[in-house]
């Protein structure tokens, strides 16, 4: 069976799917959450770790590292979607990157906003410049420079290219800035984060982590759809499709 | 080639140095913004040994930045920049021609102030000599890498705060290698400095081959 994939490029086609999948998303998301969250609060351990344990205030974690993980993957989907927009010339792919950016934006602050609350019991500050600390407050500032420079140019075509571009030039800096602040000197690489090592969670934690974070993902799904919508909408307005819907008020 | 990279780089510095005052401001702002913070956090002598690394590099990547504006704003503005991009030049080239006037004329007066910022903050003169040898390696990746921004914010309303927000963060490696660098002189020995000359070379030769072509499609995006 060949599907035509450019079928779903045209804004048009995809406006409705879209509205269609949002829905899905929208109760995906609740339920994960909900599992995510109640099993994190009330079916994993109340302490952490031995003689320095971690009391309750260790299932930050259920928030803290899927945030983090969706800010850094958020960013790599936006570029995807930039670079396809730079040599396909799509529109909708460049109106994709723009709907994702504000939740990657949202997710980095989240991570970094939980993170503080969690340093502060832990580690007993609310900030330190920790490699991963300060690679994400980088992180921060390149999702915030991306839609600065986009709402800063008012021709669309213009502001699209030029944030993509500033995106993947942003995605090439990433682990060159992570490896800077991570190991300046070779003699002395302490940081605050453990290593992390996935088969080293109890798995009633990592089960909990997991359900976040793909809660997290099927949201950053239908947020971003929801925000496709409107570009969508504002940048067609002109076009005929977009007056037909409005005229019959069909909400497909 | 090499001729076109000539011309432009003779052209760029013939129209700056007859209107000298530019070159001298963005210096002046460097050796201000640096006799400024003994006056603001003191001026004990271990304090200033301490901060002067980092006071000088963060200076330089503010003074390169500010500079940045006037890189292609000229150009653009009575259109000579749209009639050298329409001929059949390398693009890349005909940027890196530019951003090497750039430089000369905001990066290299920076290397050759060095000494004196040393003198403000009582470094030795090992860690001055590395200090000019870090600002003459580092400042030209600025240049190179600020030059994307520039091209990407060209001809755009309240472009300077901005381009301070999109280049600012990717400034970040050569300030942590550079600043790190003179601190080791100052505090270690300088036969130590190896690695970060090491490092920040390779960011230069990595801007040096890609901040150019980069550079460049960001101008044709600005200019279509």
């Amino acid at each position: 069976m060949a599907l035509n994939w450019f079928k779903f490029a045209s804004p048009a086609s995809f406006y409705p799917i879209a509205g269609r999948l949002i829905p899905a998303f929208w109760i995906i998301t609740l339920v994960l959450l909900g599992l995510g969250l109640y099993w994190g609060f009330f079916e994993t351990a109340d302490r952490l770790g031995g003689s320095n344990a971690q009391k309750e205030y260790y299932r930050i974690i259920f928030i803290h590292v899927p945030a983090a993980w969706m800010s850094m993957w958020l960013y790599v989907v936006m570029v995807g979607w930039a670079a396809i927009g730079l040599v396909f010339n799509t529109r909708l792919s460049f109106m994709m990157a723009n709907a994702v950016a504000p939740t990657g934006a949202i997710f980095t602050f989240l991570a970094l906003w939980t993170g503080a609350f969690w340093g502060r019991p832990s580690w007993g500050t609310y900030w330190d410049w920790d490699p991963r600390l300060t690679s994400e407050l980088v992180l921060f500032f390149l999702y915030i420079g991306y839609i600065a420079l986009h709402s800063a140019i008012d021709d669309v075509r213009r502001a699209d290219r030029a944030a993509a571009l500033l995106a993947i030039v942003g995605l090439i800096m990433v682990p060159v800035i992570f490896w800077s602040i991570n190991c300046p000197d070779p003699n002395q690489c302490a940081a605050l984060h453990q290593r992390s090592d996935l088969t080293q969670i109890d798995g009633n934690i990592l089960f909990a982590m997991l359900a976040m974070t793909f809660g997290f993902w099927t949201y950053s799904f239908a947020t971003s759809f929801m925000r496709l919508r409107g570009i969508i909408l504002q940048r067609e307005s002109e076009s005929v499709w977009v007056r037909d819907l409005l005229d019959t008020g069909d909400k497909a | 080639m090499l001729r076109l990279f000539w011309c432009i780089l003779s052209r760029d510095l013939t129209l700056a140095l007859r209107r000298g005052t530019d070159v001298l401001t963005s210096l002046l702002f460097f050796v201000i913004v640096v006799s400024l913070f003994p006056l603001g956090v003191g001026t004990e002598r271990e304090v200033l040994q301490t901060l002067g690394p980092g006071v000088v590099w963060v200076a330089a990547l503010l003074a390169s930045m500010l500079a940045l504006e006037r890189l292609f704003a000229a150009d653009h503005v009575d259109g000579t920049l749209e009639q050298m991009l329409l001929t059949d030049q390398p693009r890349a080239l005909l940027v890196l021609a530019k951003i090497t006037a750039h430089w000369l004329l905001t990066g290299l007066p920076l290397v050759l102030i060095a000494p004196l910022v040393g003198m403000q903050y009582h470094l030795s003169g090992a860690a001055v000599g590395v200090m000019m040898l870090t600002l003459l390696v580092g400042t030209p990746v600025l240049s190179l890498l600020g030059a994307i921004g520039a091209a990407l914010t060209l001809g755009l309303r309240g472009g300077g705060i901005l381009l301070a927000l999109l280049i600012l963060p990717l400034y970040i490696p050569v300030l942590v290698y550079g600043a790190g660098a003179i601190d080791v002189a100052a505090t270690v020995s300088v036969a130590d400095t190896g690695p970060y000359f090491e490092l920040l070379g390779a960011f230069l030769l990595v801007a040096l081959v890609f901040a150019p072509v980069a550079a460049a499609a960001a101008l044709k995006i600005s200019l279509e």
